[in-house]
């Protein structure tokens, strides 16, 4: 009875680890791993189904981890079992830098894609807005300069648009968008917020004093309803537009793009949401795209070289390259150049 | 005596009383038990209605998707494009400009299209698959170059979209992804029979794609397959094990209570934390590839261990003592009675367990969240060890996707998911109705 016992624990110990040394065997990977942003996602998938299907080399997998978790992926270390590559919506912060190189991931081509819109937009049922970024931010901050006058903070007191700008129609203040774990929310408190609350020359001028106060004034959305955080679903918020024409949603512009005939951008500073005045900078709300390459896998996994030429050729990334058919927004021409330069002499990254 | 007479003369009047207060009440109780019952009634045509309303929207939404505009091309494989050297090297052919033939017959149709604005815009009705499809018909018969073929090939999304409906071709044509010249095009296809709606086979033979004409769940299938192979092998085994234990031969002392009560535990410990610790231990300790099903089966299975152990103990618990007291009196030993009485009684009931516990297991996403495999995957999984997604990863994926004809690929993804959830309750009624004994 017990020589069965330690026969079935020895077989059972020798199957485990049968288990693990097949795993370990398998670590050679022959695909590449990307992470990342799920605002790239949709761009550095289209790219990765092309390479796939025109190359002799496996599909990359792409998965969506959001920027933070995919730089944290990345800079976990050098080795098959961490990602090559890393989409990220903004650009890497020196503290995830630093992170890298302590974990020995000391070299890293950094290449920026192009550029994604946020809009700002409502039903075609209702009426277009112009919006002014001090008037985002005076209807959406938690706290607000007193209407009244004077230098102090008050807890935002606006229910309708009327009350912010007074060109504005009389139509309470509702507001669908991403949740703070976003990237698109980062950006959006980043570029309108913060450029609405910077017309304020008073507040500007605490940014000198004290940063942290500063960024809490710019960057803190209301909490009072006015502001409804509506999910990571983009799409989510496009049909409770349609279903409520009073209210306004803020996504990604490849969702305003798909879905020109249920909503319409409204115009920030004077300028709309539309392709070309986005590509040209005057539209004031958007943001570069990365993705981020660890020096250390090229030649070790097989394909990334290639997979680098296809995301930065001009059929790819061009002005009429396959990835604006979906919505990115290309960098002007030089600045393509500039990064397909670094991409080819494989220029490593310094902050 | 007078004492006595004075009870008797009030019970009576007691009892009338009584009697009449019964009386007078009855309507009323009759009346609230009436109710009682319609509150019940009323409950479960409340879960009724909703479930119908998330089946007809969900099917109402999806059903098109079963359907994709396919495009009918008479292509001409040009052996000067494909193989100007006329050697037919299958390397050669492998590299030729399928989309350039695409392209070709496209300004074959409309010869009239000269800008280069216009011919951008007349390319884009058909799927960027098309060039795929034609590579793989050439890879498969070389002796196609140089002849003419007619091939019916998936039409891009966009007009998809506008033959299903889901576009209005009212709006102005600046809200259109199609254009006013495109429409006209596509109204001359359509009446030349080159365009038709035909059975959607990529959805079901297809991984996924960006371009939703060619994305299809047989990869997320593959990758729920083979997950739910993985937990099925380690769990049934395990569960049964672990209960047959604890119910036939473990003592009552603390420590079976502790296990007793840890199992329970673990059944209502929410999944993402199995998640979690897949994470830690099977991926960062064990060091087993990110994203594969072989990671997410071993989560999986810790997710239902619990569920199976439950209802096997309940499952022997419901054979009768009779049955093991007779088998131990002829004279079998405990091991016999185990195998040969009391586990085949007890089978129906840790089948139908399990089952439902393996339902559970398919429709669950945030442990696998953890573990790596919400990810873009295009190659159908062939292994345990490869990248691979799962169903219900693939439905929210594609909630996700910016592209219209997402959405109702969402909704059937949905409806495929559904179906496979019903038929494996199915499956585990039918097993309890046949095979279950009543004592």
């Amino acid at each position: 009875m017990r020589k069965t016992c330690l026969k079935s624990a020895v077989l059972g110990v020798a199957l485990f680890s049968f288990t693990v040394a097949t795993a370990a065997a398998q670590t050679a990977r022959d695909y590449i791993n990307i992470v990342g942003s799920s605002t790239v996602y949709p761009f550095a998938t289209v790219v990765v189904e092309q390479f796939g299907k025109t190359t002799k080399f496996k599909t990359p997998k792409v998965e969506s981890t959001g920027s933070g978790g995919g730089l944290k992926l990345f800079c976990a270390g050098v080795g098959v079992e961490h990602p090559d590559i890393t989409n990220a919506s903004r650009r890497i912060k020196k503290s995830e830098l630093e992170t890298c190189h302590q974990n020995g991931v000391k070299e890293i081509i950094e290449v920026k894609i192009g550029y994604d819109g946020i809009a700002i937009a409502n039903s075609k049922k209702a009426k277009q807005l112009s919006l002014s970024l001090r008037d985002i931010f005076l209807a959406l901050a938690k706290e607000v300069p007193d209407p009244k006058g004077g230098e102090k903070l008050v807890k935002n007191p606006y229910k309708a648009w009327k009350e912010v700008n007074v060109n504005l129609p009389n139509q309470k203040i509702e507001v669908l968008g991403p949740p703070p774990t976003s990237g698109t929310r980062d950006a959006f408190a980043e570029l309108a917020l913060e450029g609405g609350c910077k017309t304020f020359s008073w507040i500007k001028a605490i940014k000198k004093k004290d940063k942290k106060a500063y960024k809490k004034i710019c960057h803190t959305v209301r909490e009072d309803g006015a502001y409804v955080e509506a999910g990571e679903n983009d799409n989510l918020i496009v049909q409770k537009l349609e279903s409520n024409p009073d209210a306004l949603g803020v996504f990604g512009f490849s969702f305003l793009d798909q879905n020109l005939d249920k909503v319409q951008g409204s115009a920030v500073n004077g300028v709309m949401p539309k392709f070309e005045l986005i590509a040209n900078g005057q539209y004031p709300i958007s943001r570069p795209l990365y993705f981020y390459v660890k020096k250390a896998h090229i030649g070790v996994i097989p394909g990334i070289e290639e997979y680098l030429a296809e995301f930065t050729s001009e059929k790819a990334w061009g002005d009429e390259g396959y990835l604006t058919d979906r919505g990115l927004i290309p960098m002007p021409r030089k600045e393509r150049l500039t990064f397909e330069a670094n991409v080819k002499s494989q220029r490593n990254l310094n902050m | 005596m007078n004492k006595h007479e004075t009870t008797n003369k009030t019970i009576p009047t007691a009892r009338s009383k009584t009697k009449d207060i019964v009386r007078q009440s009855l309507k009323k109780r009759y009346n609230r038990e009436r109710r009682f019952k319609w509150h019940g009634q009323a409950a479960i045509a409340v879960a009724l209605l909703l479930l119908l309303i998330l089946f007809f929207s969900i099917s109402g939404k999806g059903y098109t998707a079963f359907q994709q505009t396919m495009m009918s091309l008479d292509v001409y494989l040009d052996p000067e494009i494909l193989d100007p050297e006329g050697s037919r090297d299958p390397a050669v052919l492998a590299r030729g400009d399928y989309g350039g033939i695409v392209k070709a017959t496209m300004r074959r149709m409309f010869p009239e299209v000269t800008g280069r604005q216009d011919k951008r815009a007349l390319y884009a009705l058909v799927s960027s698959g098309a060039s795929f499809m034609l590579h793989d018909k050439v890879m498969e018969n070389p002796a196609l170059v140089g002849q003419r073929v007619s091939v019916w090939v998936p039409a891009d999304d966009e007009v998809d979209m506008l033959m299903k409906g889901h576009v209005s071709r009212d709006v102005s044509e600046a809200d259109r992804r199609l254009s006013d010249q495109q429409l006209v095009w596509i109204d001359q296809l359509v009446t030349e029979g080159r365009i038709q709606k035909q059975f959607n086979t990529a959805f079901f033979t297809a991984g996924d794609s960006r371009d939703p004409e060619l994305s299809g769940i047989r990869g997320a299938l593959t990758g729920s397959l083979i997950t739910l192979v993985i937990t099925l092998m380690l769990s049934f085994p395990v569960g049964v094990a672990t209960a047959v234990y604890l119910e036939e031969f473990a003592p009552r002392n603390r420590w079976t209570d502790v296990i007793e009560v840890n199992i329970n535990n673990l059944a209502a410990v929410p999944s993402i934390v199995f998640g979690l610790l897949g994470l830690a231990v099977f991926i960062n300790f064990l060091g087993f590839p990110r994203s594969a099903p072989l990671v997410g089966g071993l989560v999986l299975t810790l997710m239902t261990l619990p569920t199976i152990i439950i209802a096997s103990r309940a499952a022997l618990k419901s054979v009768p003592p009779s049955i093991r007291e007779a088998a131990l009196g002829v004279g079998a030993s405990p091991m016999q009675t185990i195998l040969f009485h009391v586990l085949p009684l007890a089978m129906p009931g840790m089948l139908t367990g399990t089952i439902i516990g393996m339902a559970q297991a398919l429709g669950e996403t945030a442990p696998l969240l953890m573990i790596g495999m919400v990810a873009f995957i295009v190659d159908v999984p062939s292994g345990i060890y490869d990248p691979s997604t799962a169903l219900p990863v693939q439905i929210f994926l594609w909630a996700d996707s910016p592209e219209r004809a997402f959405v109702e690929r969402t909704s059937a993804a949905i409806m495929v998911l559904l179906a496979f959830l019903i038929s494996m309750n199915a499956v585990s009624v039918f097993l309890r109705k046949r095979f279950e004994r009543r004592w």
